[in-house]
């Protein structure tokens, strides 16, 4: 059974239809990237397969015992406010909360998961300093590691790499690859199509009224000629 | 100094007005940095108003006034809460409507009962006098389980206060922790309405979290200061107005003032220091 699953999904604003009749499936340990143009509604797909909007038509349905509590996300834009006092351990382990149940302080485990996760995105040095004076790629590698705390079977991001260096950037894919290959299944909106062909197994590519959905390789076949030659606008 | 305050406590009706003070402060400075940062600190003044109803209106018909009150800034905070959060009526205005109506119902209760002893300079502006030993009681109940909450629920209320999206995104119930807070602090609010006046409880909310967010940066940090400041400031004013024999409310609120002023400039020295 596939890990995500969605039928004739219908998503839209007051009335402006977003996405019409989407319907994709994701497996378990499978990478899929989502492209598109800017305001095709790939944050807002994102946002319905976290339940944070409700679709107007058609069906997401969760399989392979997959529960909310074991998905992992990096927003786009969060909503946490510029000046919020917080400093960059407290948010990374705010990403640990998820699997904690009532308990009411985090332990030595989720402690040193924080600590690893910090370490991996290099922010390790910097957590008593605050989140709000932070720079914007440092913000968004915090983000990150706060992602990957909460992440058991499923990876969300929407645009990781925006406002990180090339060389931060290129780790992270690696990263993420590597994450992937634990057996950890993604979905990551990007709008870095090498990123999205040397990593990805499955590509959905969202433009106005012509949806594609497939592997990789069908991708190359069908849409990536015409990406290639610079006439889509992937 | 030290004398002085031997003597407040010799006084049993000085001893509950400080024993609940002291919860309330602490109570409403923790909650007060949650609702700050979520941008609802004008729900803790809409509440302290339609507590001013509900006492008013207790009174009027001879009822006790915790057991109306409470009740009724309870469903009051889950009405603003929705309002507030829903977008589709402006939250601001909403509040406004609710805590104005609230005011002038409570005015009209008060006066149309003239005979009775009914002090309504109390009820706005608080008074020591008015706290007897069953709301000592009831107060030290809840204010103790609004602290055990607090502490309790710390990490979720970070979550949700932080990013609200991601806590739901990851399978948090944002919406029972946001009612949580809303109900801890139309508790909070009903008990320290009787000492600090309901024009003035709302100030024990915002004062303290903003005073410490000038110095502080983690949110630790800033839930910790705003408790201590709150309840420093809250027996400092007590003093002030035993000595100084002004109305205890508005001494507390202008100690808050006085930190608030001070932690400004102490912000503006260390991050120029910083820069
Ligand atoms: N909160 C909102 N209310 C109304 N319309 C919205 C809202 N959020 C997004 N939209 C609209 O929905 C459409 C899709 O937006 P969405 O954010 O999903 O695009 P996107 O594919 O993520 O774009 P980008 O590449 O810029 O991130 C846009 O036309 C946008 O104007
Ligand atoms: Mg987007």
């Amino acid at each position: 059974m596939a890990l995500i699953k969605t039928e004739n999904l219908t998503l839209s604003y007051e009335n402006m239809t977003v996405i019409k009749d989407l319907s994709f499936e994701v497996n378990s340990g499978e990478y899929l990237c989502i492209v598109g143009e800017n305001g095709s509604g790939k944050t807002t797909l994102m946002k319905a397969l976290l339940s944070l909007k409700k679709p107007i038509g058609g069906s997401i349905t969760f399989g392979d015992g997959l529960i909310q509590k074991e998905i992992g996300y990096l927003p786009q834009q969060t909503g946490a406010q510029r000046d919020f006092p917080a400093s960059v351990s407290e948010v990374v382990l705010s990403g640990c909360l998820n699997s904690r149940g009532i308990k009411p302080f985090y332990s030595i485990r989720e402690r040193k998961k924080a600590a690893e996760n910090m370490k991996r995105l290099g922010i390790y040095e910097i957590k008593q300093r605050s989140y709000r004076e932070l720079s914007g790629g440092q913000q968004q590698r915090v983000l990150l590691a706060r992602a990957l705390c909460a992440t058991k079977k499923l990876l969300l991001l929407d645009e990781p790499v925006s406002g990180l260096d090339p060389m931060v950037t290129a780790e992270l894919y690696e990263m993420i690859s590597d994450i992937n290959k634990s057996g950890v299944t993604i979905i990551m909106v990007t709008h870095d199509m090498n990123a999205a062909l040397k990593y990805a197994t499955h590509i959905l590519c969202m433009r106005e009224d012509n949806i594609f959905f497939g592997t990789l390789s069908e991708f190359r076949k069908s849409e990536a000629s015409d990406f290639l030659k610079g006439e889509g606008s992937c | 100094m030290g004398e002085i305050f031997v003597e407040m406590l010799s006084s049993p009706m000085l001893r509950r007005a400080l024993i609940v003070g002291i919860l309330v402060s602490l109570c409403a400075a923790l909650l007060g940095v949650s609702l700050v940062l979520k941008r609802y600190s004008m729900i803790g003044d809409g509440l302290s108003h339609v507590g001013f109803g509900a006492l008013a209106i207790a009174s009027v018909m001879n009822l006790a006034p915790m057991t109306v009150a409470i009740p009724v800034v309870i469903l009051a905070a889950f009405l603003l809460l929705r309002l507030s959060s829903n977008g589709k009526i402006k939250g601001d205005a909403a509040i406004a409507i609710i805590s104005t109506s609230a005011l002038a119902i409570g005015v009209m209760a008060v006066s149309m009962s003239r005979g009775m002893n009914i002090d309504l300079n109390s009820y706005l502006f608080g008074s020591i006098v008015s706290v007897s030993r069953g709301d000592v009681a009831t107060s030290v109940v809840l204010a103790g389980a609004v602290l055990l909450m607090f502490v309790f629920f710390y990490t979720k209320i970070f979550a949700i206060t932080f990013d609200e999206n991601f806590a739901k995104a990851t399978g948090t119930n944002a919406n029972v922790y946001n009612m949580l807070i809303a109900l801890l602090t139309a508790v909070t609010i009903v008990i320290g309405m009787r000492l600090m006046g309901s024009m003035l409880i709302s100030s024990l909310i915002i004062f303290p979290a903003l005073s410490s967010m000038r110095v502080f940066r983690s949110f630790r940090s800033v839930t910790i200061c705003s408790g201590v400041i709150s309840v420093v400031s809250f027996l400092i004013g007590m003093f002030i107005s035993y000595i100084a024999d002004t109305p205890c409310g508005a001494s507390i609120v202008c100690v808050n003032i006085t930190f608030f002023v001070l932690f400004f400039i102490a912000g503006k020295i260390v991050s120029g220091k910083r820069a």
